[in-house]
């Protein structure tokens, strides 16, 4: 006759542990994840009693997807190794994408600079001392050609960080690709288009959110039409993450933007299933191993839920939360920076067995400056050495059905909802983040995060215990000063040899396109291919959609 | 000290990763400091004014994007044009080791780097005020 398990845990807890705890209590009162989840010291069956496993869990490539977006998930195919890189002018950048692709990238990701990113060109006022140091400098379609000179693009897929001027990048990748004799309707990638976290936590926004949300469905419309193995958005927890909300903060940030993008567009006239899977998602990794599983899982059940019941989409595919992650950029420390290396180990090993569609993993002098070749190079192995040695890739969901793992899932699940309902009842995200609500919750999680570093209760190794006397690292990148200067004289030239007749009158249907209610990717198209400058692009919208000005 | 210490935290130029301003904002008002803080995306010269209309004793400024060798120097320079030299400029975020003793040099007192606490910055205003 088997035990009766409830009987059994009584029975341990009174007598074996009890033993034990009276003797040497625990380390702690209590243990807590990140998301203030109270861990129990065990989890059993009794945890998962009520878990009906076809609905809950189900199988890889079916809804809910709990398990896994794809049947064969690693199996069939590894994830991308994507490495975000950028810097100095495209000609350096282009020389690094060669670099990270010859030692077994598999994917390219473009980290453009912050004038870029805002819609400034490298001569504008704003841009002096950031041209080209936290990405590429893009300033018209010639760096485009020159970013991607070759680079197959219809061997590659390439996302693209960017947001506000998404659209002009976006465009750019396709007349380059036209140049090189590649059919839009072939290419792949991903735009970042997730304006709606520039609010919020990364700020790199331009127009107003309506004015921005219109740029969006834009592109999603015009994805849909053009180029259909395009991801158009990739709706973003990294940043909000990094800005230091909790792990269920972040699923249930991400996926209340995703609610609005997905409304957006329904609003705009789209039919959901025929722009819903092609929406992607954009997490971090942290530190916490098991939340993080636990987290990935969650965030699929709970996103194939909302579109299911809340948008009603009849196709699985629209149900599908695939992501990219990247291991967490703020868990690094410049003090012992080869504890990184470790670091982003283990995270990126979470993120495997949470089951991430793509990876990017830190260098280990995140906290110095952008990746050597050296440490950049180490970050890629750390990835290789995850999927050719490990063996958790002969497994589908392989913590899948461990107590701790689903109990969590289930938590995570429970806990992000709330937060995606009280949203909901604000409004949305739109009105959440206009009122500073997502701000504040982001806020106050990173306060009591640092607080609990100064306090020693969350133990950093290096940091604040465990220290050493060290130099700081020597050998890291640099951008050189002259590169604001060579992209200036560069544009100079393109503004020069240009047809400016063809500009003014390219930004004029833009403008008034604007105005209206047509899809404006199409005119930056032809504004571009005539090289109009990211700026001018920028400017005219600017002229129409007015300026976003934080509270 | 009989007055609170009155200090702007501000960011130049166009990098929006505002954790650490913010968090360094909160933990300086806890500490009973007056703190205002500017928001992102501020050119040097919106510094100085918010600096000289607020009437404050530290300027902290916070650039994660590479471009403080630039845009510090600026500030100090412009509240020197403004005879406002008495307010002191601190400076934090990604900034090599390298680059401090330009900067310094420059006019900005002090520069925090990762992993500084918010209790050595707050210790060291309360002792730098005190002894100006």
């Amino acid at each position: 006759m088997p035990k009766n398990i409830r009987n059994e845990f009584k029975r341990w807890e009174k007598n074996t542990l009890n033993k034990t705890i009276s003797k040497s209590p625990e380390r702690e009162p209590a243990f807590k994840t990140t998301s203030h989840i109270e861990l129990k010291r065990l989890y059993t069956p009794l945890d998962v009693v009520n878990m009906d496993y076809c609905d809950e869990l189900g199988f890889p490539g079916e809804f809910p997807f709990t398990r896994g977006v794809q049947p064969t998930m690693y199996r069939g195919r590894l994830w991308t190794m994507r490495q975000y890189a950028g810097f100095a002018t495209p000609e350096e950048t282009n020389k690094r994408y060669k670099y990270l692709l010859e030692h077994g990238q598999t994917g390219l990701s473009v980290a453009f600079d912050l004038p870029t990113q805002i819609g400034y060109d490298s001569d504008h006022p704003l841009s002096e001392g950031e041209v080209g140091k936290v990405g590429v400098a893009v300033d018209t379609l010639k760096d485009m050609e020159i970013l991607f000179d070759g680079i197959p693009l219809d061997k590659v897929s390439t996302s693209m960080t960017i947001n506000s001027t998404a659209a002009i990048l976006l465009t750019m990748y396709i007349a380059v690709a036209e140049k090189q004799g590649v059919k839009t309707e072939v290419l792949q990638g991903t735009i970042q288009n997730d304006i709606l976290k520039e609010y919020a936590a990364r700020g790199t926004y331009i127009y107003p959110p309506l004015e921005s949300m219109r740029i969006v469905t834009d592109i999603f419309a015009f994805c849909k039409d053009h180029v259909p193995r395009w991801n158009t958005i990739s709706i973003s927890g990294y940043h909000m993450r990094e800005a230091g909300c909790t792990a269920v903060q972040e699923v249930a940030f991400t996926l209340s933007d995703g609610i609005a993008y997905v409304e957006a567009a329904i609003h705009a006239g789209l039919d959901v299933d025929s722009f819903a899977s092609r929406l992607a998602f954009f997490f971090c990794c942290h530190n916490t191993f098991i939340e993080e599983i636990a987290k990935f899982r969650a965030a699929r059940r709970l996103w194939a839920k909302i579109m299911k019941e809340r948008f009603k989409a009849k196709r699985d595919e629209s149900c599908m939360l695939r992501f990219h992650t990247q291991t967490a950029g703020c868990s690094l420390t410049a003090q012992q920076p080869d504890n990184n290396v470790v670091r982003v180990a283990f995270q990126a090993l979470a993120a495997v067995l949470g089951g991430t569609q793509s990876l990017h993993t830190n260098s280990r002098d995140e906290a110095y400056s952008l990746p050597t070749e050296d440490s950049v190079r180490l970050a890629l192995r750390t990835q290789q050495l995850i999927a050719y040695e490990s063996g958790v890739t002969d497994v589908i969901d392989p913590f899948g059905g461990s107590f701790a793992v689903e109990a969590l899932t289930d938590e995570i699940e429970r806990k992000s909802m709330e937060y995606i309902e009280k949203i909901e009842a604000m409004g949305g995200a739109i009105k959440a983040i206009e009122s500073g609500y997502i701000q504040g919750e982001i806020g106050e999680s990173a306060y009591q995060y640092q607080k609990e570093i100064e306090t020693k209760k969350r133990i950093i190794v290096g940091l604040n215990q465990f220290q050493s006397e060290e130099e700081s690292l020597r050998d890291i990148l640099r951008i050189k000063p002259d590169v604001e200067q060579y992209q200036k004289e560069k544009l100079a030239k393109v503004k020069k040899e240009r047809n400016n007749v063809r500009v003014k009158k390219t930004l004029a249907v833009l403008k008034k396109t604007a105005q209206g209610t047509d899809n404006v990717v199409p005119p930056i198209l032809e504004a571009l291919k005539v090289y109009a400058t990211l700026g001018e692009i920028s400017d005219t919208l600017r002229e129409v959609f007015g300026e976003y000005k934080e509270r | 000290m009989s007055r609170k210490i009155r200090v702007l935290i501000a960011k130049p130029g166009l990098d929006g990763h505002d954790r650490g301003a913010k968090v360094i904002a909160r933990a300086l008002r806890d500490a009973g400091m007056e703190v205002i803080y500017t928001g992102i995306r501020q050119t040097p010269e919106q510094i100085v004014n918010a600096a000289i209309q607020e009437g404050v004793d530290i300027v902290g400024l916070s650039s994660l994007s590479g471009a403080h060798n630039n845009l510090f120097p600026k500030v100090v320079q412009i509240l020197k044009e403004k005879g406002a030299e008495d307010i002191l400029v601190l400076g934090g975020g990604i900034i090599p080791m390298e680059d401090i003793p330009d900067l310094k040099n420059a006019g900005i007192k002090e520069i925090f780097q990762p992993g500084t606490s918010t209790e050595d910055i707050i210790k060291y205003i309360q002792e730098t005020i005190k002894l100006e």
